[in-house]
């Protein structure tokens, strides 16, 4: 006869493989502590702690969630929880320049679309896509305020507007030689 | 990009022109934290809110809900602490003002702030901003740092006995944390998901205590009605919408930018052929979404013409709302099938899954929009969309639901050729009964 589940008989279970935690520099650790100081309740630093993690270690990793989770005192679940619901948040490496095209009507209308184009076909991806050499990222994005300023887009936090194809050209031949900020920060 | 005022003198954008407009040197030189002295020199947290009342602000994320009522909800007895939030999320569609605001005008917002605090008798505040606007935050960081340095911000402000700490908080990429009770399940670091109102924000908010949450521009307009009195506030724009608003315009006009212009402004079809300098390459204006992407899409036979007021109560008349006042102009080349298309894609990404409505009905309106946009649609599929729309308006449980629909029935009801274009030739022709619902 199987065993009945109950609280006090639970299942058996393997034993559980700990999670390998990420480990960051003092000055990174000071960064967090100083964010945890804003608020009387720890888990809400999630986000700009995700941030730092991100930062860090290009992505949010399993150690890095692990790492959170352990620093904020809440289940890894609540961590991976948060992590997808944030557009921002990528639990996928990216390339490391992070080509973010606003698609929303107000860039729309004046040309999103061309310079969406011009990317892929400059840089061989399509939107949610990462090159081969792990250099260039491509996604198309909700509004990003700066509809006045249209077509834009943001490469990691950094912004670049009223774009044109030849605006773009000069952008990633800045990105290709390395001369460019790739804005993750 | 332009940024001033027009039909007034400037107020929330006195200062953004000048150099080093950000500094605590060049606010405080042109009568900046003045308000906040004032409140501190013998003003009761009463007289603040009266203040407010007179004034008839009215709040500028989108609700505009007024903001001295908003404020006199929060219980002055609760034992808990209090919280004043900042809402400069800022990510409707066609909006961008709060971000110049904050880039050329930082201290603005930190002593619009520090009077709410004070009013409300709250010690801590946080600016939720867009995650995007990273840079944004490092402004306000630097300036929130600056005006403490000067006792401005802290314990014993400005030698009284009144202390407040003011923090910046980062997004992440959620439009639905632009709505503020999905601000505040953000902000204690959980889904962006609403929450049930009642209880308001103003009873139990952040971390379950009473808390003010109020756009960047609502705020940036407290110094300016302690210093010249909610009366004459209230005088420069009409009875029910006090003051001034900004307008962020973009699309088809030659000339973009935050707008500031008194409430009840006359015309709207001389702002954007005028102030806006008209529509680029000899084109003709199709149609305007005023209030930024959630609102009822106007086309140019309601605004030409029709002197319509740029207040709250004009653009009910007129058909639209004021919303957040992203003032979204398209000529004639623009498809508005294609351009509600694409606002309806913006909605489903941004749905927040939270309830079923909004989270399958905004995936079924894409799909219809696509299949109908790759030529395989129905001929029924417009009165499909309608339907779709009145299972989600009003049955959602926040308002993104309504802010997907009502852009498609507006849109489908002022531009029915539009969707004839794309439905006729499924429909074998003109003749489908389906078509004369358009």
């Amino acid at each position: 006869m199987s065993k009945q589940f109950t609280p006090n008989n639970p299942l058996p279970q393997e034993a559980p493989v700990p999670d390998e935690i990420a480990t960051f520099s003092e000055a990174v650790e000071a960064e967090i502590d100083a964010h945890l100081a804003k608020y009387p309740l720890k888990r809400s630093a999630i986000l700009p702690l995700m941030f730092i993690v991100q930062r860090e270690r290009g992505y949010l990793d399993k150690p890095g969630v692990a790492y959170l989770a352990d620093r904020l005192g809440v289940r890894v679940t609540d961590i991976w929880e948060v992590a997808t619901f944030y557009s921002m948040i990528n639990t996928e490496p990216v390339g490391k320049y992070h080509l973010q095209v606003c698609r929303t009507l107000s860039c729309k209308i004046v040309g999103a679309d061309k310079i969406t184009e011009h990317c892929k076909s400059r840089l061989g991806i399509k939107p949610g896509e990462t090159s081969e050499d792990g250099q260039f990222s491509l996604s198309e994005v909700e509004c990003l305020g700066s509809c006045g300023t249209a077509p834009m887009m943001q490469i990691g936090f950094d912004y670049y507007e009223n774009l044109t194809p030849e605006k773009v050209d000069e952008l990633i031949e800045q990105c290709r030689s390395n001369q460019l900020s790739n804005g993750v920060r | 990009m332009f940024i001033g005022a027009i039909g007034c003198e400037p107020l929330q954008l006195a200062r953004v022109q000048l150099e080093r407009s950000e500094s605590l040197e060049t606010y405080q030189k042109h009568g900046g934290y003045e308000s906040l002295r004032k409140v501190l020199g013998g003003m009761s947290p009463d007289d603040v809110i009266g203040e407010l009342k007179k004034s008839a602000l009215r709040g500028r994320g989108g609700a505009g809900f007024p903001t001295g009522m908003k404020w006199s909800f929060v219980p002055k007895d609760s034992p808990k602490p209090k919280y004043v939030v900042c809402n400069a999320d800022e990510s409707e569609p066609g909006t961008f003002k709060d971000r110049y605001i904050m880039e050329r005008d930082p201290h603005m917002l930190i002593e619009g702030m520090l009077i709410a605090a004070y009013a409300l008798g709250s010690k801590t505040c946080y600016i939720y901003t867009r995650g995007e606007y990273r840079y944004i935050i490092e402004i306000m960081d630097r300036a929130i740092a600056e005006a403490r340095a000067a006792g401005l911000v802290g314990d014993k402000i400005l030698g009284k006995d009144f202390a407040c700490e003011v923090y910046t908080h980062s997004g992440a990429g959620a439009y639905i944390c632009g709505e503020e009770t999905a601000l505040l399940n953000s902000l204690e670091g959980l889904r962006g998901h609403p929450r049930m109102k009642p209880p308001f924000p103003a009873v139990a908010g952040l971390y379950g205590c009473p808390t003010v949450v109020n756009n960047v521009e609502t705020l940036t307009a407290v110094p300016d009605i302690i210093r010249m009195g909610g009366e004459a506030y209230q005088k420069l724009g009409t009875e029910k919408s006090g003051g001034t608003k900004l307008w962020s315009v973009s699309g088809h006009v030659n000339r973009p930018g935050v707008y500031e212009l008194p409430m009840g402004y006359a015309d709207m079809e001389k702002f954007i052929m005028e102030d806006c300098q008209g529509i680029p390459n000899g084109r003709k204006l199709k149609a305007v979404i005023p209030g930024g992407s959630s609102v009822y899409i106007m086309p140019a036979s309601d605004i030409e013409g029709k002197k319509v007021t740029m207040d709250y109560e004009g653009l009910v008349a007129a058909g639209s709302m004021v919303g957040s006042g992203g003032f979204i102009v398209m000529d004639d080349t623009v498809d508005i099938f294609e351009s509600t298309k694409n606002l309806t894609e913006f909605y489903k990404h941004e749905s927040c899954g939270w309830c079923t409505p909004c989270r399958e009905g905004t995936d079924w309106l894409v799909k219809v929009f696509k299949r109908i946009a790759r030529g395989e649609g129905k001929p029924d599929d417009a009165q499909l969309l309608l339907d779709l729309c009145d299972n989600i308006e009003g049955k959602s449980f926040c308002p993104l639901g309504d802010a997907a629909s009502w852009p498609i029935q507006s849109a489908i009801k002022k531009f029915p050729e539009d969707f004839r274009r794309h439905l006729a030739p499924l429909a074998g022709g003109n003749g489908h009964k389906s078509l004369s619902t358009l």
